[in-house]
């Protein structure tokens, strides 16, 4: 466990607390039970009622699995592909063919990096144009073949960058925002940390947009807000309560579908669990949309989009 | 002709609306020329000395590039709505309430129906002075309404975009606008009616990376910024000073993202042109 945040440590003294107890041996096994009970209800009433900014945090958890662990874990038989065929090859989104529960599928997934060295390599998890086109290229590949696409949202955002700018940073998600329309194979998202904004957006136009319990969805980062709205970096705990960029917050707002649960402290907790739910819940929904034909999939995530807002 | 616009206009509303502070002088944010009022409207609103385009307020653009000044007002009364319950160090309806009556307009969008050089013409366009001209439920709604009439009618769409981008106000349902409208657009492909994105300064973030790049012809007034990330992001996340010009319409028009930068006073005759040539169907043997 590499790092533990402020509201993670009011946990964790519990929990060496009752440790201490039963090391002690002074109590009979049924109270120690009846107290490792009540520490399981508190700490769950405890990761229910967290505030936005922590889910944030939880979000953005250096331990947190990554689209990279999701490959490995839970396809089988991948294979990456590359390029955008114009000018480059982005490494912020990784594109590719695997075996999801059996069926092909294609995967395109927004990689952060863990250690220093692959951060800079992965941009961050932040796309340029190049990831962007590639993304779009191998989609276009998984419609021609009639494969479904699965799409793992994990991403500050589009990188802010010159050359990002000058290759057509807006168009390349303008691009993929107006061809995910028209697909005509299943698109299930899953948002499994970070949705940043546009950046996120341009590979989760889906039939079915799920978020893991403690991802955050968001137009801004919450830093981002509190500088142009309260132009102050204290305010980031205020902003992410504004924003309402939780899973229960965009459930409620009827903008995701359905929120896969984590384990009782966060998935960085608990990588097999976290695998399993997703397993299960994006099978789930993969199996529902695999009834409906072509055209049904584009009409349908064309009214579930036209129906956001007023 | 703009003379007899502006009268026509001083005749229907008492007033002109100008985004320009008020008063009879006012001094060019580019060459500092103190210009006649009068003198910069009839040059609508761009500088006679050195060119620079001033923003102009959403129904005096439409004005300007409607055949007589004429046009119908469609969804004129889509107001937004506060979703989130968002206060930041003002309420979210209080800045609504503010822009409102700063601008005699419900939102930040005005839709249009009406003729350009002859030719029919749906047109959406921005009005910076709405809180940015930021995309929110209403602009996005408003965008996506007169593209699908454009797609049932069989009528050109034409969009003005002036946005910082997507409202923040109203979080992740002004991000879902952006998929919204550039889904929307999918019908024009499929009905083959012809969409011209007019960009102005500014164009950036949800806005530009959305509808207003998706314009089969894109056009952009000189010197307006657009792009994806504002400058000051872009600097503080590179550490690095921009080159000059840089996110400029003539910069993008050499980066092969535009297809060209037009003076306001030759729009109206470019989209007319361009509807001349792109609306309507060819006769053709299947």
């Amino acid at each position: 466990m590499s790092a533990l945040f402020e509201f993670e440590k009011q946990v964790d003294r519990l929990r060496r607390k009752i440790e201490e107890l039963k090391s002690m041996e002074k109590f009979e096994p049924a109270v120690i039970e009846e107290i490792e009970k009540k520490f399981q209800k508190k700490i769950k009433e405890f990761y229910e009622n967290l505030e936005a900014w922590d889910r944030v945090q939880i979000a953005r958890h250096p331990d947190r699995p990554h689209s990279i662990d999701f490959i490995r874990a839970t396809f089988k038989d991948f294979v990456e592909l590359h390029g955008d065929r114009h000018c480059g090859d982005g490494k912020a989104i990784i594109a590719g063919f695997a075996k999801f529960e059996g069926t092909p599928v294609c995967v395109i997934a927004q990689e952060k990096g863990r250690d220093t060295k692959e951060k800079i390599a992965r941009n961050f998890g932040m796309p340029v144009p190049e990831d962007y086109r590639k993304a779009l290229r191998v989609m276009k590949l998984a419609e021609k073949v009639g494969k479904p696409i699965i799409t793992l949202v994990d991403t500050p955002g589009a990188f802010p960058g010159i050359e990002a700018e000058e290759k057509g940073q807006s168009e390349a998600i303008a691009r993929n925002l107006y061809e995910m329309a028209k697909l005509t194979v299943p698109v299930v998202s899953v948002v499994i940390g970070e949705g940043g904004s546009g950046g996120a957006l341009a590979i989760s136009v889906a039939n079915r947009l799920l978020m893991f319990e403690n991802a955050i969805y968001s137009v801004i980062s919450p830093e981002g807000c509190a500088a142009i709205l309260w132009q102050s970096q204290d305010k980031v705990k205020e902003a992410a309560k504004a924003l309402k960029l939780t899973a229960k917050d965009l459930l409620e707002l009827g903008v995701i579908d359905e929120i896969i649960p984590e384990p009782l402290e966060g998935a960085h907790r608990d990588w097999n669990t976290t695998f399993k739910n997703f397993k299960t819940y994006v099978k789930k929904h993969l199996d529902e949309l695999m009834k409906f034909s072509g055209k049904e999939l584009r009409e349908d995530r064309y009214a579930k989009f036209r129906r956001i807002g007023i | 002709m703009f003379e007899r616009f502006f009268k026509r206009k001083l005749r229907r509303e008492g007033k002109v609306v100008s985004q320009v502070p008020s008063g009879l002088w006012i001094k060019c944010d580019s060459c500092k020329t103190l210009l006649f009022r009068g003198e910069l409207e009839n040059n609508l609103m761009v500088c006679p000395k050195c060119g620079h385009h001033f923003p102009v307020p959403a129904r005096d653009r439409l004005y300007m590039i409607f055949d007589n000044g004429d046009f119908e007002e469609l969804d004129a009364n889509l107001e937004p709505v506060d979703v989130l319950g968002f206060a930041d160090k003002k309420p979210y309806v209080q800045r609504i309430k503010e822009a409102q009556e700063k601008t005699g307009l419900k939102d930040a969008v005005v839709n249009a129906k009406g003729f350009i050089g002859g030719k029919p013409a749906y047109v959406s366009c921005f009005d910076f002075r709405f809180m940015g001209g930021s995309m929110g439920a209403v602009a996005g709604e408003k965008v996506t309404r007169n593209i699908e009439r454009a797609a049932e009618d069989g009528i050109p769409f034409i969009c003005i975009a002036a946005s910082g981008g997507a409202r923040m106000q109203e979080g992740i349902v002004s991000l879902m606008q952006m998929a919204k409208t550039s889904a929307a657009l999918t019908l024009l492909e499929e009905k083959g009616v012809p969409y011209i994105s007019v960009l102005t300064h500014p164009t950036m973030g949800g806005v530009s990376a959305s509808f207003a790049f998706l314009g089969d012809v894109i056009i952009a007034e000189p010197k307006a910024l657009i792009g994806f990330a504002g400058p000051r992001v872009i600097e503080q996340t590179i550490r690095q000073k921009l080159p000059k010009g840089f996110q400029r319409s003539e910069f993008l028009l050499e980066h092969g993202l535009i297809d060209m930068v037009v003076e306001r006073e030759k729009l109206k005759e470019t989209l007319s042109k361009l509807l001349d040539l792109l609306g309507g169907r060819n006769e053709r043997k299947d």
